[in-house]
């Protein structure tokens, strides 16, 4: 089962090894790991995908907040939430290619933010499973990059995650 | 007036009240100790490896309940404390590290005695620092004892760099200092506990199942009080030992893989488990498929990750464990029913009939020293009243079956790391912190010399601590799963070309003694106490073939324990 975590942090350099660490020594899996500070420069908001039971994942919290660093989370997976992810991609793009993924990108609602003679990289953004229908859907042509940002989540309504 | 960051750990470490440092000196720490050296409120220990330095704050901290300090340089230096950095943090005893490091300019660029203590601590520590500022040295300092002393106690680092310790500023000592992040829990949940307290009630065949954190929640006398108003038994864990005497009938011994046949049979048996302060480690649960089928469990900690972590709990209390059994004591006094006599007469039938078993009878025949009866003699001639420190196998299991405890922060072992080499270190910060006291360690000839050069420790500060060696020429323990599991074939578990441990002691100017022969056992005890201005070692030439009963082997449950 897939679980998102929010983590507000303190935003001190060995507050992330800290959070990846206990990850890697309990042996939970981490799928994505996002982190940047907050409108307040104290803080840090990290957003991390794992995979586990129900057990697990109440340990991976209760360890989660355990770290002194860690000031507050919540399992975003446990109520509504919105997620979004931003992919890069570079694509070959020469020939017929050129109109086609253009086309892609409009469907998919991306955007094209740098054109050269042979290739086109496309600005995408959404739940992670459309940015993988998109590269599935580029199909056949050639891949030269991708760069994902890993989920960033928000719970619905007025609930918030801050202090 | 402005201080060196070396000033100011020292004037912040007498502020604190901190009277006993343990450490070693090195470049990146120079400073420091030459700030030490024009002072005398803060005693430096000296010890001859920094591994001896943790193990010796640590008994310091473990027998007194004050967290354990210790100093010691870069590099090498912090490396060396690791291991008893990890033995703190597994047995969550306070302990506050100051490590050295090089210069902030220099820190990335592998100098001379660098390495990353932070990172190389940060999975066996309760939290860490790396001060790069000296105004921050005071705060961080007192972060860190905050840290170690409250919540679920343990070891915190604070790695100083050498120009922090150079550079100057104000100092005014931290009175007090909070964590937005850090808040742990002041009380147990009312609502849960009445649950708890209605379900024990209702009990027939209940058990209180008490760990270390019995001890460090310093919640030793209203365990008893609790206990006393139910009538329950009660059994500890190995690091539980002490917080409920050994000699009351209500208790059961031990549990666990070497615990006694009617602590583990009344687990396997109850309906009700009050877990306190314990872990469910699985030296306790053996099989976990098989632990205690038939019972509702309680589980009172102050740390919420124990919960829940081995073995799925039915009412879960996060709280102080002397707050949260001082409330328990409460509800009850203010309620009308009482628990179920007849079921309990009946519970006290079945237990009394396991404990009938006697499962740790030994050969009092024997012709060669049986390593039971030198514990055995011990705990007599010390009318129970020493501190006893251990390292880590067969003397160890036999030190707590033997040696029975009747009072908290007494019984000092390594139990979630199994540190071998932990016990004279640990022996000589008992020591310190209570002068006058018997402090004796049960060793073996293995893990003794995992740390053998702190005689000359004891030596500089003539510390006239009492080791019992139980040598049987064999890492006891390694040979027993051998004999068990792998057909005798006894792989590097032999120990050839031992010292002359006589001479060795002699040698380092303490007193040296082998006992041979049964009946010389309880004179030489005898006598080795009556010196007690010196360090006796006593050398016990005991059985080879004596294994640790009973025992549950791994993958059994605890109602499937090998007798003899």
């Amino acid at each position: 089962m897939r679980h998102i975590i929010s983590i507000l942090l303190e935003n001190e350099s060995g507050a992330l090894s800290r959070v990846a660490g206990l990850f890697s020594a309990r042996g939970y899996n981490i799928e994505s790991l996002t982190v940047a500070p907050t409108e307040d420069s104290s803080l840090s908001r990290m957003t991390l995908v794992t995979r586990g039971s129900d057990e697990i994942v109440e340990q991976i919290t209760k360890q989660l907040n355990k770290l002194v660093e860690v000031v507050k989370l919540v399992e975003l997976s446990g109520g509504p939430f919105i997620e979004r992810e931003l992919m890069m991609i570079k694509l070959r793009a020469v020939g017929e290619d050129r109109e086609e993924v253009k086309r892609l990108a409009d469907i998919f609602r991306g955007r094209i933010i740098d054109v050269t003679d042979s290739t086109y990289t496309v600005e995408l953004t959404g739940a992670g499973a459309k940015l993988d229908a998109f590269i599935q859907a580029v199909g056949g042509k050639p891949i030269l990059e991708v760069v994902r940002s890993g989920a960033s989540a928000v719970g619905r309504g007025e609930k918030a995650l801050n202090l | 007036m402005e201080l060196t960051g070396a000033e100011i750990v020292v004037q912040f470490l007498r502020d604190q009240g901190v009277e006993h440092i343990f450490g070693y000196p090195g470049g990146a720490v120079l400073h420091i100790y030459d700030k030490l050296y024009e002072q005398d409120a803060v005693k430096h220990i000296l010890v001859r490896h920094e591994q001896a330095a943790t193990h010796a704050a640590d008994g310091y901290a473990r027998s007194t309940g004050k967290p354990g300090v210790v100093l010691v340089t870069s590099g090498p230096g912090a490396t060396n404390a690791v291991t008893g950095i990890a033995t703190a943090y597994m047995d969550s005893v306070p302990m506050v590290v100051l490590t050295g490091q090089v210069p902030t300019q220099l820190i990335g660029n592998d100098a001379f005695q660098e390495v990353d203590a932070v990172g190389i601590t940060r999975p066996c520590v309760k939290h860490n620092f790396l001060v790069k500022r000296v105004e921050d040295v005071a705060l961080t300092l007192k972060k860190a004892f905050y840290l170690a002393t409250t919540g679920r106690p343990g070891p915190v680092v604070v790695d100083i760099p050498k120009d922090v310790t150079a550079a100057r500023t104000h100092y005014v000592f931290p009175k007090s200092v909070s964590l937005r992040s850090y808040n742990p829990v002041a009380k147990g949940h009312p609502g849960q506990i009445r649950k708890a307290v209605n379900l024990m009630l209702a009990a027939k065949r209940p058990i209180f199942y008490t760990g270390g954190g019995v001890v460090l929640g310093e919640g030793c006398e209203s365990l008893v009080e609790l206990a006393r108003l139910l009538g329950f038994p009660v059994t500890s864990t190995l690091m539980g030992l002490g917080a409920y005497p050994a000699t009351d009938k209500q208790f059961l011994g031990m549990l666990g893989m070497h615990g006694t046949y009617e602590a583990n049979m009344a687990m396997h048996h109850s309906d009700v488990l009050i877990a306190i302060g314990a872990r469910f480690d699985d030296r306790v649960t053996g099989n976990i498929e098989k632990f205690c089928p038939t019972a509702k469990i309680i589980h009172i900690d102050i740390d919420p990750s124990s919960i829940s972590k081995n073995v799925k709990v039915d009412i879960p209390i996060v709280g102080p464990v002397h707050r949260v059994l001082s409330d328990m004591v409460e509800v009850l006094k203010q309620e009308s029913r009482r628990p179920d006599r007849a079921a309990l007469a009946e519970w006290w039938d079945m237990m009394e009939e396991w404990r009938a078993m006697d499962c740790l009878k030994y050969d009092h025949a024997s012709d060669v020293i049986k390593p039971q009866h030198v514990v055995d003699t011990l705990y007599k001639v010390t009318n129970g009243e020493a501190f006893v420190t251990s390292d880590v196998g067969q003397h160890q299991m036999w030190a707590a079956q033997f040696y029975k405890f009747d009072k908290p922060r007494r019984w000092v072992n390594s139990g979630g790391l199994g540190t071998m080499g932990f016990g004279m270190p640990a022996a000589m910060g008992v020591q310190l912190a209570h002068p006058g006291a018997d402090v004796v360690c049960i060793t073996g000839e293995g893990s003794i010399q995992m740390n053998i050069q702190e005689l000359s420790t004891c030596r500089q500060y003539g510390l006239p601590l009492k080791i019992v060696n139980l040598n049987n020429r064999y890492l006891g323990m390694v040979r027993q799963w051998q004999e068990f599991f792998y057909q005798s074939r006894y792989s590097m578990s032999y120990m050839e070309a031992l010292p002359d441990f006589v001479k060795l002691a002699e040698a380092y100017g303490h007193v040296g003694m082998q006992i041979v022969e049964p009946k010389d056992v309880e004179p030489a005890l005898r006598e080795a106490l009556k010196l007690k201005d010196r360090l006796v070692f006593m050398d016990f030439l005991t059985d080879q073939s004596e294994n640790v009963y009973p025992m549950i082997p791994a993958g059994a449950g605890l109602n499937e324990m090998i007798l003899v």
